[in-house]
């Protein structure tokens, strides 16, 4: 039985790849997909038309699918570990400002005009995570209040904060010419940035700090009964808690850095999961971190044919289902007493 | 046995528990009691290492072992130490089984997985406490009496030989503070454990507790039978209040009664 929440979850990831791979200017059906696919294992020759859809795959979609993937995965599960972090169900990259925070150290690292290489690329998550850091910090000791963190302040701050990283990385942007114009759609979170080396660079941020997220199952579970008793039951907790922030972050850094800042996908994902599956936190971490990554694909399908041909920053579709999924959540929230 | 001597702790520049020495020995129950505010709570996490301590020591002995509690990291030391807080605002989201699991905490690698054993244990914990057909109900939803017994029995899972309970009875009515304390003293008994139960009732200390220390603005003013440390003198001194103490009238135990 405890097999199922993965089925599921990966079923839909499978989907979502799928048709992020099919959808797009040109429709590839799942019969030309499945005949690239085998022409690519046997190793035979693709005929002509065949050759154009395995370009625009290994070129175009490939590449993108992975990115949007990785940015999904990220996303979803540095949501569950804020969530359970806080102790607060309201608690998303997005809305305590570690995402805009985030965005604004890639931009300030954009706007050194890096070179397109992966060591240049390298710096823009780097800067993006240690202002990730700076952010979470100061926005937690704004929201502080005594030794609890109110749900309200938390957001509060939260807001206050994002609303000033946004308008300076707007600034930035504004100010800066070629390279930086390109990337104005990052502000609304978007996938302007091609080819592998984006994938490449936010892959080890990645690694690090989703991996360590979900090893961390155990320890998020003891905080939820608080910070004493969690230390009474012998989780050595100031560690515990730095560590897990530190990799939310760091997995928070690498989604915004070349994704933009992607709002609700923290919040709607880690929520749903929990409502289907439960709270225990070793299991709502990987799923979070699939059903991220299935939630984000899905959403840029939908922001490539709203429009098309033209596309749509993929935050304004997150930002349309989530909106007014975070209203709800707070709604609920407030009758179960968070604050 | 439990052995505290010398303990200050301070909150910024108030000093709230000054020189507090105290002895719980195995197999008996100490009631620590004391006006609000005197820092009976504070001594019980002072004690449980989640908050530093000005000065003091800390330490567990047993027949041939002495720990020093305090230099423990926190996994080593929730093996000799268990606490059972106040059963109130508890996550909603896990069952009674999945809580009382937590108490194996400290024998668990860092991934959390448990063995057949834990479960054997905590099977037994939930015995213990009468809460094993609680086993599937979500922690949230337990009444007060309930979510006591369900936190006693995550504490007797951590398999320590001493227990630390924050005044586990002040949410608890009447039939469920007797039984609660009936359980704790047993357990006491039967299991050896060297129990430190703050209580704000004076008559439950003085009807299961083996040993009374009094704590009046974070000094211990009394310590010793509860005959010897429910004396009118004592108490009405400690909580500034005319009491008389009676023989109870069909137990060998003090009763304190307020008023003149």
């Amino acid at each position: 039985m405890r097999r199922i929440p993965y089925l599921w979850t990966l079923l839909l990831l499978a989907l979502a790849i799928l048709l992020s791979i099919a959808i797009g200017s040109v429709f590839i059906s799942p019969a030309d997909l499945w005949r690239i696919l085998t022409g690519w294992l046997s190793a035979t020759s693709l005929s002509e038309s065949l050759q154009t859809f395995a370009f625009i795959i290994t070129s175009i979609r490939l590449p993108r699918t992975v990115l949007v993937l990785l940015t999904g995965a990220a996303l979803g599960g540095s949501g569950a570990a804020y969530q359970g972090l806080f102790r607060n169900p309201l608690a998303d990259p997005y809305l305590i400002g570690v995402a805009s925070g985030a965005g604004l150290g890639a931009a300030v690292a954009m706007s050194i005009q890096w070179p397109y290489t992966f060591w240049g690329l390298l710096a823009v998550p780097l800067a993006g995570f240690l202002a990730a850091m700076l952010a979470i910090l100061l926005v937690y000791f704004l929201a502080r209040l005594g030794k609890t963190v109110p749900t309200t302040n938390l957001i509060l701050a939260g807001v206050a904060f994002s609303a000033f990283a946004t308008s300076l990385t707007s600034f930035l942007m504004l100010r800066s010419t070629g390279e930086l114009r390109r990337a104005f759609a990052f502000l609304l979170g978007g996938f302007t940035q091609t080819g592998w080396n984006p994938v490449l660079t936010i892959l080890p941020f990645l690694a690090i700090g989703l991996g360590f997220l979900v090893l961390s199952g155990h320890a998020l579970n003891l905080l939820q009964f608080g910070d004493d008793q969690a230390q009474q039951l012998g989780l050595p907790v100031t560690r515990a808690k730095t560590l897990i922030l530190v990799a939310a972050s760091l997995a928070t850094a690498a989604a915004v850095s070349f994704s933009g800042v992607i709002g609700f996908i923290g919040l709607i994902v880690p929520h749903v999961m929990r409502l289907w599956f439960g709270a225990d936190y070793r299991r709502l971490l990987p799923l979070s971190i699939i059903g991220g990554a299935g939630a984000l694909l899905l959403a840029d399908v939908l922001a490539r044919v709203v429009m098309a041909p033209q596309e749509l920053p993929v935050g304004i579709v997150t930002a349309l289902a989530g909106a007014p999924f975070f209203l709800w959540v707070l709604r609920r929230a407030k009758n179960q007493g968070y604050w | 046995m439990l052995k505290v001597e010398g303990l200050s702790v301070s909150y910024g520049q108030r000093r709230v528990l000054h020189n507090v020495s105290l002895e719980v020995n195995s197999g008996e129950v100490t009631a620590l009691i004391g006006p609000n505010g005197a820092g009976k709570s504070t001594l019980v996490r002072a004690v449980s290492g989640v908050i530093p301590l000005d000065s003091g020591k800390i330490s567990s002995d047993d027949l041939s072992r002495h720990y020093d509690l305090r230099s423990l990291p926190p996994m080593q030391r929730a093996r000799h130490l268990a606490v059972v807080p106040q059963a109130v605002s508890l996550p909603p989201a896990f069952t009674v089984w999945e809580t009382v699991l937590m108490g194996r905490t400290p024998y668990l690698n860092f991934l959390g997985q448990t063995s057949a054993r834990d479960e054997q244990i905590v099977h037994l914990a939930l015995q213990k406490v009468d809460a094993l057909d609680l086993s599937e109900r979500r922690v949230g939803e337990l009444s007060g009496g309930e979510g006591q017994r369900v936190l006693l029995a995550r504490a007797l899972a951590q398999s320590t030989p001493i227990l630390l309970l924050d005044e586990p009875t002040s949410n608890l009515d009447l039939h469920y503070q007797v039984s609660f304390m009936e359980l704790v003293r047993g357990l006491a008994r039967n299991d050896k454990l060297a129990v430190l139960i703050a209580l704000h009732d004076l008559n439950l200390a003085a009807r299961y507790a083996d040993r009374v220390a009094l704590l009046v603005a974070g000094e211990i003013k009394a310590t010793g039978t509860p005959r010897q440390v429910l004396t009118p003198e004592l108490i009405s001194d400690a909580y500034h209040l005319t009491v008389q103490v009676v023989p109870h009238p069909f137990m060998d135990t003090p009763l304190v009664l307020p008023g003149k």
